[in-house]
């Protein structure tokens, strides 16, 4: 079941369009990146969304309604560009923005009194925000953000600036928030931190979406075919004992064991393949060489551009 | 709607709650005070300092200066002036008088020492002087008239003419005026509405700049819309100004009250306020005569009830509309801009008419009739400032309406306007902005 959808949109500023008819669909319950480089379109998107700015045309559904000005109750976003009030404190600068969001100011205190403390930081309560360490801050805007319990979650950029500890709290809470029926998007541009943790993707390149679907089903699709085989031992002529179909990509000596690319072609299969080798070579280990989404994107643009 | 009450809320709080708002708004009436203090203790002041001042007498005249409680004079025979200069030190003169022998006919005397003469011993010599030889020369006139009562009938034709000043109103009835006073009102309000624009106006800038390079705007326009976070803003900081001008006049009032009832118990203050003016200071408020007493009086009279009310309302309705139409347009620069060194370009346009206002205010304190009165109190960007100059003066009541509907048309349509900028340019982030380029937000649509 869809939860969101855009359909068509596109957003022209004076010179360049933002969003060349772009549609994407978040099915429900999902995790779905939304990838691209710098520049992209992707924070345009966003700012749709969440009705900051509105499309020039097209439409974007919110659980099968058109999207309304209500709907941003049921939103959660963290922007890219976040930051809180350095003169505030910690406590009722995180009430004020709950209050915002249309949250009463005794509901919010009681809720954030929960987080802060299974964050840890609710001895910080009373502290100026300038007091904080980065880390802290942005645990609280990440509370911040999902404290009314939206539907969907947006990231923008969500581990950049995150040290690896509270980067993998901050992962490990939206899979929960994810178990528990919200909808998330990630967007970024730095594509392997989110590939093993998204379900769904939509690749957003100069204002167009090149690319979407299950994860899954892309990489099944954008397979290459390649093997990766470790072996030791030694044999140079393997271009002349191996059939025309395994074509040798790469070769390449290591210190423990020497290494081997090869792609199959003409559906031949991995089994043909390491019953040529056996005779030759000691194997260490065989596997397939997965594209990651950095790959594919690389291909994805360069296959849009001959076209 | 309630979104934008909590924003208010917040801009408000925070303002208020500071330690420099709090230290300006509780000092600023104990300095006014304390000049108003200063200015009366230098009025009730004698000059206490005791001065001996030698006399060298060439003239005919018979001790022509007396000496008084604090200064004396020392008339020296047959001393020369370069003997007692010498020993001026040693026999600890403050000054050496040396009255001519023609001093008859060049009307001049001279007073030498190591330090300049106090402005009043100077005029007490002076003043002394001329009234022994004033009277010299009237007793001899009146010997030579022979007639005995000419020294009362001479001070009987001596009439001091006090001018009271009254003007129409409205209705043609007479209404006592000022004119010192209307000028001192007006040119004090009006001063007081550029000083607020002024200081409000930056403040919701920095404000704007703030949110902008602290990263919070995108959270919070994602939960209201960027012209309820504008309007909150604009809004709580002209409440902010509001509280601090109406604890500056409760306090200053409080101050000159409490402290004027402890100070000087039983001196009527406006009686004494009054004397200011009068050429010789008093020595006390005893010494205020009947004349003064009715003059402030008079000019007490002048503000009656509806007339305080009137320029109290204009001022609040002037300091609302002008700060509002300011204020958006600092709003709309403070989003185009990364941190407050760059806000200099776009400074410009703004301070330039709230400058000139300022001058034609100077301009029309002097002359509220002219055209420059009239064309400055009715342009929105000026009016603020110029018609609180004016209204003390009088103001006909459609120039008065047409003012303030310009006023609440014009910010309405520079809101607007500025709504549109500050959309956009809260987004932009480390772009250097031009006028072109905000041009082009003007014409995108929402």
């Amino acid at each position: 079941m869809t939860f969101f959808e855009a359909k068509d949109v596109v957003k022209q500023y004076a010179g360049h369009k933002a969003l060349n008819k772009v549609s994407i669909s978040v099915p429900k319950g999902s995790i779905f990146g939304l990838l691209g480089p710098n520049g992209a379109g992707k924070t345009t998107l966003i700012r749709i969304i969440n009705q900051i700015t509105g499309p020039d045309a097209g439409e974007v559904f919110f659980n099968g309604q058109p999207l309304k000005p209500e709907d941003v109750k049921r939103i959660g976003y963290l922007p890219e560009e976040r930051g809180l009030y350095k003169k505030m404190k910690v406590g009722e600068q995180a009430v004020y923005l709950a209050q915002l969001k249309g949250m009463s100011q005794k509901e919010a205190t009681k809720k954030l009194k929960a987080w802060f403390d299974k964050f840890d930081i609710l001895p910080w309560w009373d502290k100026k925000v300038e007091e904080l360490s980065k880390g802290m801050a942005q645990k609280v805007q990440f509370i911040v953000t999902i404290l009314h319990e939206p539907e969907l979650l947006i990231f923008d950029e969500p581990f950049s600036g995150f040290d690896p500890i509270n980067a993998n709290l901050l992962k490990k809470e939206i899979l929960e928030l994810r178990d528990k029926g919200a909808t998330i998007i990630f967007s970024t541009h730095n594509m392997g931190s989110v590939e093993e943790i998204c379900d769904h993707i939509a690749l957003i390149n100069k204002s167009e979406k090149i690319l979407d679907g299950p994860v899954e089903q892309i990489k099944k699709r954008y397979r290459t075919n390649t093997y990766e085989i470790n072996y030791i031992g030694e044999f140079d002529k393997l271009d002349q004992v191996l059939k025309a179909d395994f074509e040798i990509i790469d070769q390449a000596k290591g210190i423990e064991f020497n290494t081997l690319k090869i792609k199959l072609n003409n559906g031949s299969t991995s089994n043909e393949l390491l019953e040529q080798l056996l005779p030759y070579l000691n194997i260490v280990s065989f596997r397939e060489i997965i594209p990651n989404m950095n790959d594919i994107f690389i291909r994805v643009v360069k296959e849009s551009k001959t076209i | 709607m309630n979104k934008i009450f909590i924003i208010i809320q917040r801009e408000y709080l925070s303002r208020v709650k500071k330690r420099s708002f709090l230290i300006l708004t509780f000092l600023t009436p104990l300095l006014i005070a304390g000049i108003y203090a200063f200015m009366i203790w230098m009025m009730l002041k004698d000059d206490t300092e005791k001065r001996t001042i030698a006399v060298l007498n060439e003239s005919e005249l018979v001790e022509p200066v007396k000496s008084s409680e604090f200064t004396t004079y020392n008339y020296l025979q047959n001393a020369s002036f370069e003997e007692v200069k010498s020993s001026m030190e040693k026999k600890g003169y403050y000054a050496i008088l040396v009255i001519p022998k023609n001093i008859l006919q060049t009307k001049t005397a001279e007073l030498f020492s190591h330090k300049q003469v106090t402005i009043e011993v100077k005029s007490n010599v002076g003043r002394q002087i001329r009234q022994h030889i004033e009277k010299l020369k009237r007793s001899k006139i009146i010997a030579e008239a022979n007639m005995p009562d000419l020294e009362e009938k001479l001070a009987a034709t001596r009439t001091p003419i006090s001018m009271r000043t009254i003007k129409f109103g409205e209705g043609g009835e007479i209404k006592q005026s000022s004119t010192e006073i209307a000028m001192g009102i007006g040119f004090a309000a009006s001063f007081i509405i550029y000083m607020f624009i002024f200081m409000y106006g930056v403040q919701v800038m920095r404000g704007v700049i703030e949110e902008k390079s602290n990263r919070i705007v995108e959270v919070i326009i994602s939960s209201v819309k960027p012209f309820q976070l504008m309007m909150g803003k604009i809004v709580g900081v002209a409440m902010v100004g509001l509280t601090q001008f109406i604890m500056w006049v409760v306090l200053t009032g409080i101050i000159i009250t409490v402290g004027s009832a402890l100070v000087l118990p039983g001196v009527d203050m406006e009686a004494l306020q009054q004397a200011k003016s009068v050429a010789e200071l008093p020595a006390g408020a005893a010494s205020l005569d009947a004349g003064q007493l009715k003059m402030a009086q008079d000019i007490l009279g002048t503000f009656d009830l509806a007339y305080v009310a009137g320029i109290v309302g204009a001022f609040i309705f002037f300091f609302l509309g002008g700060y509002l139409l300011y204020s958006a347009l600092f709003a709309a620069v403070g989003s185009a801009v990364d941190n407050e060194t760059e806000t200099q370009q776009f400074m410009l346009p703004i301070t330039i008419p709230l400058i000139l206002a300022l001058y034609i205010g100077f301009a029309v304190a002097k002359n509220p009739e002219s055209s420059l009165a009239f064309w400055g109190s009715i342009i929105p960007f000026t009016s603020p400032i110029v018609m609180l100059v004016r209204i003390p003066f009088g103001v006909p009541i459609w120039e008065l309406l047409l003012s303030m509907t310009l006023l609440i048309g014009t910010f309405l349509l520079i809101t607007w306007i500025a709504a549109k900028i500050y959309r956009t340019g809260i987004l932009m982030y480390g772009k250097k902005v031009s006028y072109k380029e905000i041009w082009k937000w003007l014409r995108y649509h929402n």
